[in-house]
């Protein structure tokens, strides 16, 4: 017998079905980004509140929700990252509060030089992200428990020492301190762009984004993050390293975490220690929003940046339109179970065989 | 002078001797256990360049252990494993990929939402630049994976479109173009063609000749005899992570493999419970041949 017969069980299969793919058209091309859902979504709610509210187009406005936008989306940007690489973090709203404690514990209570603090506090908010990801890697639990952990002992840190340290809710001011002005233009200053002041974290959030779909599209470790979270194992069979893409991952939220702290903190000059808390599924919904997958694999920066923006339309275009804010979160609420259906259906189209 | 001379080219003929005389990969006596649970237990094979050896055995037999020790997913915890002659235990996939050794499983070939370019190349990416300019060379990576994938006869439009999107029988194609071109020496197959049908189950065997002529020694796991003889070199059978033959193909021949798979009692067994069922006489008839020849075999 030298010709391929077929086992009993295939006999009773439908005969294989025809191997080649329909041809994509341009549309189904775009329809097929993870973003497309978000981009319609956004220019849709952008119409919407020009109609409704003139006001939301003055230039003014726009810088308004833009700088609502970024204060969020920098966030996003790694919160995005982590979900595509198939994890989520629960800690980043407290985390972030923890890194501006930091840089203005440290400084204060030293009496050193600010950029010391926000150095170290780089050093807090890396060691977070690590800490996050080595307990995942070695307890193989989910991430939703190991953040939630993380998320409660943090708010606990932020509180008790803030207290123990300075003796108050929050950090004791540090405009005082050598480095302030320095790091407040670094981190909280305003750009004039024809007349218009554009807060600075606009521009962070942009390059951030840039730099993360960069990374995410034309570099390997970009390739690893898709994998690992489209198929753990898969990756780990062909080589991929899955341990240190993960741990890297939590690690870039920590350093995006870090950098908002760093705005928060130098917005003003002190820290409330209860603060943050929540502000971790704004970041969440932002991604999902924007076409990140819950479950990994698939999702992009651009669309995390989407969803921020979305999100700071619609908190600011319900005051520009003189709304009752109350309205928000169930808005919001809508806006995620919309996004979340659109994904389904998208991941749905790109994983269907045949 | 001269005696150095010599000196040096026994030493080279002492090097090279090994490659000559050994096979690629040998196994003797492998065992491994999962905790209490022996999952297989004292495993002789051999694969060699340009020759096609096929593990048979039923589900439970230990056939996906036995590969992931040689892939390494798993490490072998009795006997030896030795590659080119000399003994190793792989830690990783990695490890095993850099000796050569490259496994395509069936269903954790690939990432299904991944562009089919991004999968060929997962893990061994190219890039061009150097630093933090370092980028992955897109351009050449589709290229190759186009101009792989049609050497094998693999005509896609598109390799952008996410792999998940391709049938079952094309994604063991590109897995298995993907360890060629990544200059694997042994290739396993983890039952590539268990859930696909007749047609698309003869277009995975014929990349298995392909890899084959192409010098690789493969390694085709299976559970359908009928898939494996006519591309086996030689078939080892296992059972309960026992092996129970282990035979070239000039000593067996598909009816004999088919029974010593089964085994008459378990055939007999199975045409008794189709009886009962009633209404499937083909069937019936089939499994009672089966049983037949294996009381004459
Ligand atoms: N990771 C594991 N832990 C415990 N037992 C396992 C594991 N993998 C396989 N086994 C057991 O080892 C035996 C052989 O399994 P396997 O090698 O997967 O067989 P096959 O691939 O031939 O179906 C089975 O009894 C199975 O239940
Ligand atoms: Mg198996």
């Amino acid at each position: 017998m030298s010709s391929i017969t077929a086992s009993p069980s295939q006999k009773r299969k439908s005969p294989a079905l025809d191997e080649r793919v329909g041809k994509k058209s341009a549309l189904s091309i775009l329809l097929g980004r993870p973003e497309i859902g978000a981009l319609v979504g956004a220019i849709a709610l952008f119409v919407f509140f020009a109609v409704v509210a003139p006001v939301f187009l003055a230039p003014a406005s726009l810088a308004t929700v833009l700088y609502g936008a970024s204060t969020i989306g920098i966030m996003a940007v790694g919160v995005s990252l982590l979900m595509i690489g198939g994890e989520f973090d629960l800690s980043t709203g407290v985390a972030v509060i923890s890194s501006a404690l930091s840089a203005s514990m440290i400084s204060w209570y030293f009496g050193l030089n600010v950029w010391v603090g926000i150095a170290l506090a780089l050093v807090v908010s890396l060691l977070i992200g690590f800490i996050n990801g080595i307990i995942l890697i070695k307890t193989k639990l989910p991430s939703f428990i190991v953040t939630l952990a993380s998320f409660l002992m943090l708010t606990g840190l932020n509180l008790g020492l803030t207290r123990a340290i300075g003796g108050s809710v929050s950090s004791p001011s540090i405009a005082d301190i050598e480095g302030f002005q320095s790091a407040k233009a670094v981190f909280a200053s305003s750009v004039n762009i024809a007349g218009i002041d554009v807060k600075i974290t606009v521009f962070i959030w942009i390059a951030m984004v840039i730099i993360a779909s960069w990374i995410l599209l034309r570099t390997k470790i970009g390739n690893w993050i898709f994998a690992v979270g489209g198929d753990e194992k898969a990756a780990r069979a062909v080589g991929v390293p899955v341990v240190r893409t993960k741990i890297g991952l939590f690690m870039a939220v920590g350093f995006c975490g870090w950098v908002l702290g760093m705005h928060n903190l130098f917005a003003f000059d002190s820290v409330q220690s209860g603060e943050g808390i929540g502000n971790e599924f704004l970041y969440i919904i932002a991604a999902v929003i924007g076409g990140c997958l819950l479950t990994g694999g698939y999702g992009s920066a651009i669309g995390g940046a989407i969803g921020a923006f979305i999100f700071g339309m619609a908190n600011k275009g319900i005051v520009y339109a003189e709304w009752n804010p109350d309205w928000f979160k169930f808005f919001l609420g809508l806006m995620l179970l919309l996004a979340t259906v659109v994904n389904i259906v998208v991941k749905k189209r790109a994983e269907s065989s045949k | 002078m001269k005696t150095r001379k010599n000196k040096k080219t026994e030493d080279l003929l002492e090097k090279l001797e090994p490659k000559i005389s050994d096979n690629l990969l040998t196994l003797k006596g492998v065992g491994k256990h999962y905790g209490s649970i022996i999952a297989l237990r004292g495993v002789d094979m051999v694969v060699d360049p340009g020759k096609v050896t096929c593990v048979l055995g039923d589900n439970g037999a230990g056939k996906s252990t036995l590969i992931k020790i040689i892939a390494g997913l798993h490490q072998h915890d009795e006997g030896e494993f030795s590659l080119h002659g000399s003994a190793i235990k792989l830690k990783s996939p990695r490890v095993a990929l850099d000796a050569g050794i490259a496994a395509v499983y069936q269903d954790l070939a690939v990432v299904p939402l991944m562009p089919i370019w991004r999968n060929f190349f997962l893990g061994s990416e190219l890039t061009t630049g150097v630093g933090l300019f370092k980028k992955l060379d897109v351009q050449k990576m589709k290229d190759i994976t186009k101009q792989e994938l049609s050497d094998m006869g693999i005509d896609l439009r598109d390799v952008e479109q996410p792999i998940g999107q391709l049938s079952g029988g094309e994604r063991q194609c590109v897995a298995i173009a993907r360890a060629v071109y990544f200059g694997a020496k042994v290739l396993i197959l983890d039952e590539p063609t268990a859930a696909l049908g007749v047609k698309q189950s003869g277009v995975v065997l014929r990349y298995i000749l392909q890899a084959r002529d192409r010098g690789l020694g493969v390694i085709f796991i299976t559970h359908n005899p009928h898939h494996a003889y006519p591309v086996g070199d030689s078939f080892l059978l296992l059972k309960r992570g026992r092996s129970i033959g282990y035979y070239s193909k000039s000593e067996i021949t598909v009816e004999e493999l088919t029974a010593q798979m089964a085994g008459g009692a378990e055939l007999a067994e199975l045409a008794h419970e189709l009886e009962q069922l009633g209404g499937h006489d083909e069937e019936l008839a089939e499994a009672e041949a089966g049983a037949n020849s294996q009381a004459t075999a």
